[in-house]
């Protein structure tokens, strides 16, 4: 049982938190001539005006809620993974190169293969920077980071030389449309939501399984708890590390194919979008946990919609929201480190708690 | 011939904003902080290095104030950001690579946000020109490698000598790599470790911000959300490529600049040439195969580079 004041403490930093994000984003939108009061109701209100615009939510929930869990599970093994986006390109080139030249392959089988080629071919991408850091020492957030540029201008040429739809006449880069059998069937009729959210579901379960119900979860963590602890203990560390990173790329391999075969329908110049920055937001949001991704990709997502409806509805640019998440990281970053603090919460309960110590004994007399 | 020259010309105008970036961060890393942020602040550098001359004097020829106006904006918002992310991590003793993201995107983001709505679109500014220095240019070859650039790039190569002897010479330098390489030490001393780890953060954010204003005005010559491209990690692997040596660094950054000024002058000479991509990605690959086999310099670096200092703990 946590006592009263501790719950009271992190509450209020929490709050405290969310009000110094909201007021920096305040005055952001006001440096910018915007409307504060309309844009953020802007941000919450459109995803619930119908079921359409939130549909629009959840096709961005889904490839950051994959994308998530992937790092969730690498920065529990003690490997931050900033390479999401590249590896989610290298997804994306893998399941076009299915979904454009398969199209005779049953759907109930065109689809999982296109998948797991994304997988496959996103946990390849992710294995490098695993194991530079495991065998060579590399700092992955150097190496992740270097691996988004030479992805994203692999991804470039590869629509633009071989993958290129012969038919567009306009000159934009983009690859021929997936066959029939390999789109992520929509849901309901007039709403964008596919297929895809059954596997995020599905990530999901599997993911806080792999985590916290077996060997090689509990190895993970305990590798990246203290690497020096889990070594001392027989645990394979530099082996952990780079299947977390294997993992961690598969998901976001995954996640580019169900973007590309729910929601684009073809590769096309920046279709990752940020996912996958916005994915380490989301994990740390999520508190690294996988049943806390979800309300935190829900949230996420509805940040990413509302990049929308700012440049229809508002002068506020766009942008606005990459900003909005790089506070939240600096903020999250910072209210952990005061939450797990016990002097300044010590400090806390003789200010505002130690009067009524003698209340509370009676009560519970 | 013009190849190399102009290659080798644009290499030396160029390698600055690098240089000057990763001379930043070499300033925070002695002081054992990992600033992953630098491309944030570098991206807001070099908004306001577009903005000032832009808004006062529009697309044309700005006197020379205002360019200078302009890089002491990027240099004091450079500063400003450097605080905040010591309040992030040595204040509240954040993990250094995951604020570092958050600064990366904060000053992103905000670059972007202001520059839609201050600027618009994509315009172009004259910036800096560069000029020849008389009778020197007229050396053949070597005279346009190194004598036709404008008197920034002068004084930011003069940066290396006095980046080194601040480092390596003087008191505040000693504390400096004192505080990156054994904190408690240093705080039994006397030595503030705070204070020495924000005045570092001071100087690399100023850097970073220079970096980015030069970016705008000497080199890009206009701006766009994501200017930076990179450039900014790129300069924090030159930290460890060069060793956390000034020396080093400006070598690394006058190698990899090359590499980048070649594949855009190869787009420029060979038009024909149909895989510009592959040399578009040589830089972040030469970055990667840097740091995988410069494994050792690892252990050079301050040994407590990215751990935040409790007083208060005991070891």
């Amino acid at each position: 049982m946590m006592n009263n004041y501790k719950i009271a403490y992190k509450v209020s930093v929490v709050v405290i938190a969310v009000l110094a994000a909201l007021l920096v984003g305040a005055i952001i939108i006001i440096a910018v001539g915007g409307d504060v009061f309309n844009t953020y109701w802007i941000i919450i209100s459109m995803p619930f005006m119908s079921m359409r615009t939130f549909s629009e939510v959840l096709i961005r929930m889904i490839p950051l809620l994959i994308i998530a869990l992937g790092i969730a599970v690498s920065s529990r093994s003690g490997i931050i993974n900033i390479g999401a986006e590249g590896q989610m390109y290298m997804g994306i080139i893998a399941a076009t190169v299915l979904a454009t030249n398969c199209g005779s392959l049953p759907k109930i089988i065109l689809v999982p293969l296109c998948i797991i080629a994304g997988g496959v071919a996103g946990g390849l991408y992710g294995f490098i920077p695993g194991w530079l850091k495991a065998k060579l020492e590399v700092s992955e957030l150097l190496s992740t980071v270097m691996l988004n540029y030479v992805a994203t201008q692999f991804f470039n040429f590869c629509i633009r030389v071989p993958l290129l739809d012969p038919t567009e006449k306009s000159g934009t880069p983009m690859s021929r449309r997936v066959a029939e059998n390999a789109t992520l069937t929509r849901l309901f009729p007039g709403m964008s939501l596919h297929q895809g959210i059954f596997l995020a579901v599905i990530l999901v379960v599997v993911i806080y399984i792999l985590l916290f119900k077996t060997t090689w979860g509990y190895k993970m963590r305990a590798a990246g708890a203290s690497s020096r602890a889990a070594r001392y203990g027989g645990i394979n560390v530099s082996r952990y590390l780079i299947i977390s990173m294997v993992i961690s790329g598969a998901c976001a391999g995954m996640a580019g194919a169900v973007e590309l075969m729910g929601v684009q329908g073809r590769a096309v110049a920046g279709m990752t979008g940020g996912y996958g920055f916005s994915g380490v937001v989301v994990a740390l949001f999520g508190a690294l946990h996988p049943l806390w991704i979800v309300p935190a990709s829900f949230f996420f997502g509805i940040l990413l919609y509302s990049q929308v409806n700012l440049q229809i509805l508002t002068s506020v640019p766009p942008n606005l929201v990459k900003a909005l998440q790089g506070l939240i990281i600096l903020i999250i970053v910072a209210v952990q480190m005061v939450i797990s603090n016990p002097y300044s919460m010590e400090r806390f309960r003789k200010r505002f708690f130690a009067g009524r110590k003698k209340q509370n004994i009676r009560k519970e007399a | 011939m013009d190849f190399i020259v102009n290659t080798l010309t644009l290499t030396v105008r160029f390698a600055v904003t690098l240089m000057i970036a990763s001379m930043g961060e070499m300033f925070n890393q002695k002081a054992g902080i990992f600033n992953l942020g630098c491309e944030g602040i570098m991206s807001m550098g070099a908004f306001l290095g577009m903005l000032i001359p832009f808004t006062m004097i529009g697309a044309g020829q700005a006197p020379w104030y205002v360019n200078i106006l302009g890089l002491v904006a990027a240099t004091v918002c450079g500063i400003l950001l450097g605080l905040i992310f010591g309040v992030i991590v040595i204040t509240f003793r954040a993990p250094q690579g995951i604020a570092g993201i958050g600064m990366q995107m904060f000053g992103v983001g905000l670059a972007g946000t202001f520059f839609r709505s201050y600027i618009g679109g994509t315009q172009s500014i004259v910036g800096i020109s560069s000029m020849e220095i008389p009778l020197l240019s007229k050396i053949p070859v070597l005279g346009k490698i190194l004598f036709t650039h404008n008197p920034l790039v002068y004084f930011a190569y003069l940066l290396v000598p006095v980046a080194w002897y601040v480092i390596f010479k003087t008191p505040w330098g000693l504390k400096v790599r004192a505080v990156g390489t054994h904190p408690r030490a240093a705080d039994s001393l006397g030595i503030n470790v705070t204070k020495i780890r924000f005045q570092s953060l001071a100087v690399g954010g100023a850097m970073a911000g220079f970096a980015g204003a030069f970016l705008t005005l000497c080199q890009a010559k206009m701006f766009n959300a994501d200017i930076i491209n990179g450039r900014g990690f790129i300069a924090v692997a030159l930290v460890y490529f060069g060793q956390w040596h000034p020396v080093k660094i400006f070598l690394g950054a006058l190698l990899f600049t090359f590499a980048q000024t070649l594949q855009t002058q190869i787009q420029i000479f060979v038009p024909k040439f149909q895989y510009y991509e592959f040399l578009t990605m040589l830089p972040y690959i030469l970055v990667i195969v840097v740091l995988a086999f410069n494994r050792k310099s690892n252990r050079l670096g301050p040994a407590a580079l990215g751990r935040p200092f409790n007083r208060e703990m005991r070891v």
